[in-house]
C-alpha cells in the first residue's frame, strides 16, 4: 500500500542544485516545495568535501552543504532525508521508499537534481584480479571524512584534474603516502600553481602522465597497479590503494525510468536553457545534466530554474518541439543541448576529449553559421570550455539539429 | 550451530567430512545433514562459502540440452535442474524461466541446429525447436543484423548462484554440521591400508583420515573431496594417483548495468562449431546483463584476473549479437574458472577402500547439477560405507528461506508490509541495488555470516551495483565492521 500524497513541485535531490531551487522556488510562493535525499543528510557531495573551495568565501563542502539545507528550510521547502525517489507511476508521480514505508508522490512539477558519480574501476574496463583497496573519490571522502575509516599505506591516484587532486589531499589527511598521480593526459588538468605543490610539496607526489592503468594486482589486498605509458612501456607500482578520480557520469536512472530523453554527450537529460527536458513538467539541473561543474554552477542551476517551474505552474506552455544541439569530435559533450524557441541561453558548457590550443568554436545548422568564437586559452580534457550563447535567437526551429565544433 | 573462522578445531573425529564449500560441498553437506545425526564436518579454504568457481560463473539453470548423451553429467543435470527448481521455490531463490536461443549467425550454425536438436531428444528434452530469422528478430528485437534462426530451448533457466550455495550451507549447518572456515586441508593421512589388495568390503578399518590444516587436524571416517579445482590435488594427498587432471578454463564476463536489461528476452546461446564455443548474452535475476564467458586454458589455478584482451573479445563479439548493449554502462567485471579435465564427464569416483569419495570435473554446469550430485554421492557413501554409516534414516531438514536478491520478485524496499514491522527495511543504503539496513543487518546475523564486504555483497547486493561503492561503500563499511568485521556473530 503506498500513501498517495501531492505538492506542487518535488525536487529529486538535496544536493547544491535541488536545494538551490527549492529555496528559491519556496521564497517567490511556487505552492508546496519537497525536496527528497536518499541519503541520511541533504547536501549531496559537498557533505564530504572537507575542503574549502565551496560558494564564493572560501567555506568548506560541509558549511556550504549547511548553509544550502538551512536556506531552503528558511523559507519552507520541506527537505525529506532517508527517502528515494525509486520509479515512476505515471509522467509527473513517482514512488518512493523511506522508514516510514512507501508513497506515491504526484507534483505539478519534477525538478531531477540527481547529480552525478565517478565511473569506478569497473565501469572503466580495468582488467586484474578484484582486491580491497579501489576506491573513487566520493568513496574515499566518506570513508576518512563521515566515519573515520583506515584506508591503507600507499595510494595511487588515477587522474589531474580538480577532483584528484582532492582525493591526493584527502589521502594526505587520512595519513596514506602517495606514491603517484597518474593521467593518460600529457599534463595535470588543475592550475600550474596547485600542480606544483603537489608535486614539489612537503610530501612530493609525481605526477605520471601518457600513462593508464592498466591492471590491478594482488590478491585479496591490492598489492600494486600495471601502468602502460603510450609509448608501450610498461611499470608496476607498488601500492595498497588504487583511487579512480573523475571520469563523471550523470545518475540518470531515475531520468531513464521515465522515459525522459537522454543527450548522447552528456548521458544525462537533454534540457534546454530553461532546463526543460524533453517531458513535459519534468525539468533537470545540476551535475544530473552535465557532469561535474563546480558546486556554484549546479546552485545557480537551482536558482535559475525556479523562473521556468514558475512559469510552467502559471501557465503550463512548453516547448512543443526543440532542435538538438550536437558537440562533433573531438569536442565530448555541450549543455544545455536543447534549443527551443523563444529560451535564451547565458551560455553553453562543453568538454572536450583531446587538447585544443586556443579553438575556435563554431556552431552551424543546415550548414549554415550561427556564431564562431575563439577561446582564448589552451583546453585540456575535464575543463570547462564555455561558449556565449547569444547566437540562439538565429535557431531555425524547424531545421535540423545544431551542431558546435572546432573549427 | 557451528561456523568457525578461526582457533582450534574440534578433536573429536567426524563420521564424514566434505572438503571444500563450493556449490557442490554445500549441497553434499546438506544432503548428509538430512539423513541421520552423524557428525559431519564442511572444511574450506576460503574465509566464505561459495568463495571459488562458485560465485563466479553465468548463473544458468541448465536444462542439460546439450550434455553429452548418456554421461553422467547429462543425467545430472537434468535431475539436478528439477531439484533444484523445486528448492529454489521453496526456499525463495529467485530463478526466472527465460528460456535460451541458440541464435545462428552463419550457414555452418545454421546447419547446426538439426543435429542441436536431435541432440536435445536424446537428452530427453523435448521442448526444443527450431525457429526461423523472423521469430528470432520478433522475439529479440534488439539483436544485431544478420541471425539466420535458432534454436529454442525453453526450459533454460537464470537463478541466483549466490544464495543457492548460501541455502544449501545454512541448512546444513542448521542441521548441526561443523562448517570450517579458513581451513585449508594441506595434509591428509589416510586410514591403514586394507591387507588384501582388491578386497574392497572392509568396512570395519579402524582408523581416521587426519586431514591437516593450518587451524589444526581433523579426524573423519569417511572423507568426501568436492575441492574443485584443486580435487586432483586433494586425490594425490589421499590416493597418491588420480583419474584426473584439472586444467583451469577461464571465463571471463562483463556484467552490464540494469539500463540494458530491456534489450534482451532471453538467455542468447552461441551455437557450438568447430571453432570453439563462443560468448552468451544473458539477464541475471538481478537485472542485469551478461556477456561471456571466454574459454581459456590455463595453468594457474588461482588465474582469477580478468585480461585486455579477454574484455576487448567479448565487446567485439557482444557487438555482434546485441550492438545496444556495448551503450551501456558496466557495472562489473569478472572472470570464473572452470574445473576442465582431459574426460568428457564429471569424475566422481569412490574408493570404498579408502572411505573417500572424489567429486571432481564438475566444469560448466556444477551449479545446476549440485542437488543431484549430492544425491548421487550420498548413495556412493552408503554403497561403500554399508552398516558402518546408516544412511537409511532420513532426518529431518527445516526449510530455510533465503533473502530475496531477484528482481521479479519483490525485494524489501518494495513492501510496505514489511517497512510497516520494521523501518530499518525502508531505509535504503545501497542506492544503485536498492539494498536496506535491514537486509545488511540481517545478512551480518546469518547463520552462515559473511566474512568480508565481498561476502556481504553476495548476500545482499550491497556495493554491487553500478557506482561501486561510490554513494555507499563507506557507510556500508560501517554497518559490516560495525558488527564486529568478519561476524561478530560467530
Ligand atoms: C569528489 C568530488 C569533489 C568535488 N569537489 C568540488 C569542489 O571542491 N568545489 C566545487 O565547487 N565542486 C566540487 N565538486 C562538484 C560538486 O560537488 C558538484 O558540482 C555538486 O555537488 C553538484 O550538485 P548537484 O546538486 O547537481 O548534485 P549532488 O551534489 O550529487 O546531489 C545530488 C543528490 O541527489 C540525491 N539523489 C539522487 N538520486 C536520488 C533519488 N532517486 N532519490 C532521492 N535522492 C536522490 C543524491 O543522494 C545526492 O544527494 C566535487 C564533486 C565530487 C564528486
Ligand atoms: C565462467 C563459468 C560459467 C559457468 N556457468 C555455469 C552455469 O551457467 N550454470 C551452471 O550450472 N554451472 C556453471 N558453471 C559451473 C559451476 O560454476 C561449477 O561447476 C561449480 O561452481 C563447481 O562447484 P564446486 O563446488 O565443485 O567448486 P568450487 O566452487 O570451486 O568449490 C570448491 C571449493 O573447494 C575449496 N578447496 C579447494 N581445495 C581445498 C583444500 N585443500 N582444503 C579446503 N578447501 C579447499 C575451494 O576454496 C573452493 O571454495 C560455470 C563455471 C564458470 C567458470
Amino acid at each position: 500500500m503506498r500513501r498517495q500524497r501531492h505538492v506542487d513541485v518535488l525536487v529529486v535531490g538535496a544536493g547544491p542544485a535541488g536545494l538551490a531551487a527549492a529555496a528559491r522556488l519556496s521564497a517567490s510562493g511556487a505552492g508546496t516545495v519537497e525536496v527528497l535525499e536518499r541519503e541520511a543528510r541533504a547536501g549531496g557531495v559537498p557533505r564530504h568535501c572537507r575542503h574549502r573551495g565551496f560558494g564564493r568565501w572560501g567555506v568548506t563542502g560541509p558549511q556550504y552543504a549547511e548553509n544550502l539545507v538551512e536556506a531552503a528550510l528558511g523559507v519552507g521547502a520541506a527537505v525529506r532525508t532517508g527517502v528515494t525517489a525509486t520509479g515512476w507511476d505515471g509522467p509527473l508521480s513517482l514512488d518512493t521508499t523511506g522508514p516510514h514505508g512507501l508513497e506515491r508522490i504526484t507534483a505539478r512539477a519534477v525538478l531531477l537534481a540527481t547529480g552525478a558519480r565517478e565511473r569506478p574501476r569497473t565501469a572503466r574496463l580495468v582488467p586484474g584480479t578484484r582486491p580491497a583497496g579501489v576506491f573513487t573519490t566520493g568513496e574515499l571522502q566518506q570513508a576518512i571524512h563521515l566515519y573515520g575509516q583506515e584506508i591503507g599505506g600507499r595510494a595511487v591516484v588515477v587522474g589531474a584534474e580538480p577532483v584528484s587532486y582532492e582525493a591526493l589531499s584527502a589521502l594526505r589527511r587520512a595519513g596514506v603516502r602517495v606514491a603517484a598521480l597518474v593521467t593518460e593526459e600529457t599534463r595535470a588538468q588543475v592550475g600550474r600553481a596547485r600542480a606544483t605543490t603537489a608535486r614539489l610539496g612537503i610530501a612530493g607526489v609525481p605526477l605520471v602522465t601518457g600513462a593508464v592503468v592498466a591492471e590491478l594486482l594482488g590478491r585479496g589486498r591490492l598489492s600494486g597497479v600495471r601502468l602502460r605509458h603510450h609509448d608501450g612501456r610498461q611499470a608496476v607500482l607498488a601500492c595498497d590503494t588504487v583511487v579512480f578520480t573523475g571520469d563523471f557520469i550523470p545518475d540518470h536512472e531515475l531520468a531513464r525510468r521515465g522515459g525522459v530523453s537522454l543527450d548522447p554527450g552528456t548521458r544525462g537529460p537533454a534540457v534546454d536553457g530553461s532546463f526543460r527536458t524533453a517531458s513535459p513538467g519534468i525539468f533537470a539541473v545540476g551535475n544530473g545534466v552535465h557532469a561535474a561543474e563546480p558546486a556554484r554552477v549546479a546552485a545557480g542551476e537551482g536558482e535559475r530554474v525556479a523562473e521556468s517551474v514558475g512559469a510552467w505552474l502559471e501557465d503550463a506552455a512548453w516547448p512543443a518541439q526543440a532542435v538538438s544541439l550536437l558537440a562533433d569530435a573531438p569536442l565530448r559533450w555541450v549543455a544545455p543541448n536543447r534549443l527551443a524557441p523563444n529560451t535564451p541561453v547565458p551560455r553553453f558548457v562543453l568538454r572536450t576529449t583531446e587538447p585544443l590550443f586556443r579553438p575556435v568554436l563554431e556552431v552551424t545548422q543546415n550548414g549554415r553559421r550561427l556564431h564562431s568564437e575563439r577561446v582564448r586559452r589552451r583546453v585540456l580534457p575535464n575543463q570547462g570550455v564555455y561558449l556565449a550563447g547569444g547566437w540562439v535567437g538565429g535557431v531555425d526551429a524547424e531545421g535540423e539539429a545544431v551542431r558546435v565544433a572546432v573549427g | 550451530m557451528t561456523v568457525t573462522t578461526r582457533g582450534p578445531l574440534p578433536s573429536e573425529p567426524y563420521d564424514v567430512t566434505v572438503v571444500g564449500a563450493g556449490v557442490v560441498g554445500c549441497a553434499i553437506a546438506r544432503e548428509l545433514a538430512g539423513h541421520h545425526p552423524l557428525r559431519i564436518a564442511l572444511v574450506e579454504a576460503s574465509g566464505d562459502v561459495g568463495d571459488g568457481t562458485s560465485k563466479a560463473n553465468t548463473a544458468i539453470l541448465h536444462t542439460g540440452f546439450d550434455a553429452v548423451p548418456g554421461s553422467l553429467e547429462a543425467r545430472l543435470v537434468r535431475e539436478g535442474r528439477r531439484l533444484l527448481a523445486a528448492y529454489a521455490a521453496e526456499s525463495g531463490i529467485p530463478v526466472e524461466p527465460v528460456g535460451a536461443l541458440l541464435v545462428a549467425w552463419d550457414e555452418e550454425q545454421l546447419a547446426a541446429l538439426p543435429s542441436l536438436l536431435k541432440k536435445a531428444e536424446a537428452n530427453d528434452y523435448h521442448e526444443a525447436r527450431i525457429i526461423g530469422a523472423a521469430e528470432v528478430r520478433s522475439g529479440e528485437p534488439h539483436l544485431g543484423e544478420g541471425a539466420l534462426g535458432a534454436l529454442e530451448v525453453p526450459g533454460e533457466s537464470i537463478i541466483c548462484p549466490w544464495t543457492t550455495t548460501l541455502a544449501y550451507a545454512t541448512q546444513a549447518v542448521r542441521a548441526g554440521v561443523d562448517l570450517h572456515l579458513n581451513c585449508k586441508v594441506e595434509e591428509v593421512s589416510a586410514p591403514p591400508q586394507p591387507d588384501v589388495p582388491g578386497h574392497h568390503e572392509q568396512p570395519d578399518i579402524p582408523g581416521h583420515h587426519e586431514l591437516t590444516t593450518p587451524r589444526g587436524v581433523i579426524r573423519t571416517r569417511h572423507l568426501i573431496n568436492a575441492a574443485g579445482l584443486h580435487a586432483d590435488a586433494l586425490d594425490q594427498l589421499v590416493l597418491g594417483r588420480g583419474e584426473f587432471t584439472v586444467t583451469p578454463r577461464r571465463g571471463q564476463l562483463i556484467v552490464f548495468d540494469k539500463l540494458a536489461r530491456d534489450l534482451v528476452n532471453h538467455i542468447l546461446l552461441p551455437v557450438p562449431t568447430a571453432l570453439g564455443k563462443g560468448v552468451l548474452v544473458s539477464p541475471t535475476v538481478y537485472g542485469n546483463v551478461l556477456l561471456g564467458p571466454t574459454a581459456e586454458d590455463l595453468d594457474d589455478k588461482t588465474a582469477t584476473a580478468t585480461t585486455r584482451d579477454g574484455l576487448a573479445g567479448l565487446r567485439a563479439k557482444g557487438r555482434r549479437i546485441l550492438p545496444s548493449l556495448l551503450d551501456e554502462e558496466v557495472t562489473a567485471v569478472y572472470a570464473g574458472l572452470r574445473a576442465a579435465t582431459e574426460h568428457d564427464d564429471y569424475q566422481i569416483h569412490s574408493t570404498p577402500e579408502m572411505r573417500y569419495i572424489t567429486v571432481g570435473g564438475i566444469r560448466s554446469t556444477g551449479l545446476t547439477a549440485s542437488m543431484a550430485i549430492a544425491e548421487y554421492v550420498v548413495g556412493l557413501l552408503a554403497d561403500a560405507a554399508g552398516p558402518d554409516l546408516d544412511l537409511t534414516v532420513a532426518g529431518n531438514l527445516d526449510p530455510v528461506r533465503m533473502p530475496n536478491l531477484g528482481e521479479s520478485f519483490p525485494r524489501p524496499y518494495q513492501r510496505a508490509d514489511l517497512i510497516a514491522t520494521d523501518s530499518a527495511y525502508g531505509s535504503i543504503v545501497c542506492h544503485c541495488e536498492r539494498v536496506t539496513r535491514g537486509e545488511i543487518r540481517d545478512a551480518l546475523i546469518s547463520t552462515v555470516p559473511p566474512g568480508s564486504l565481498d561476502g556481504l555483497r553476495r548476500r545482499t547486493r550491497a556495493r554491487g551495483g553500478r557506482c561501486q561503492g561510490f554513494y555507499c561503500g563507506a557507510a556500508v563499511r560501517e554497518l559490516f565492521e560495525g558488527w564486529g568485521g568478519s561476524g561478530a556473530a560467530r
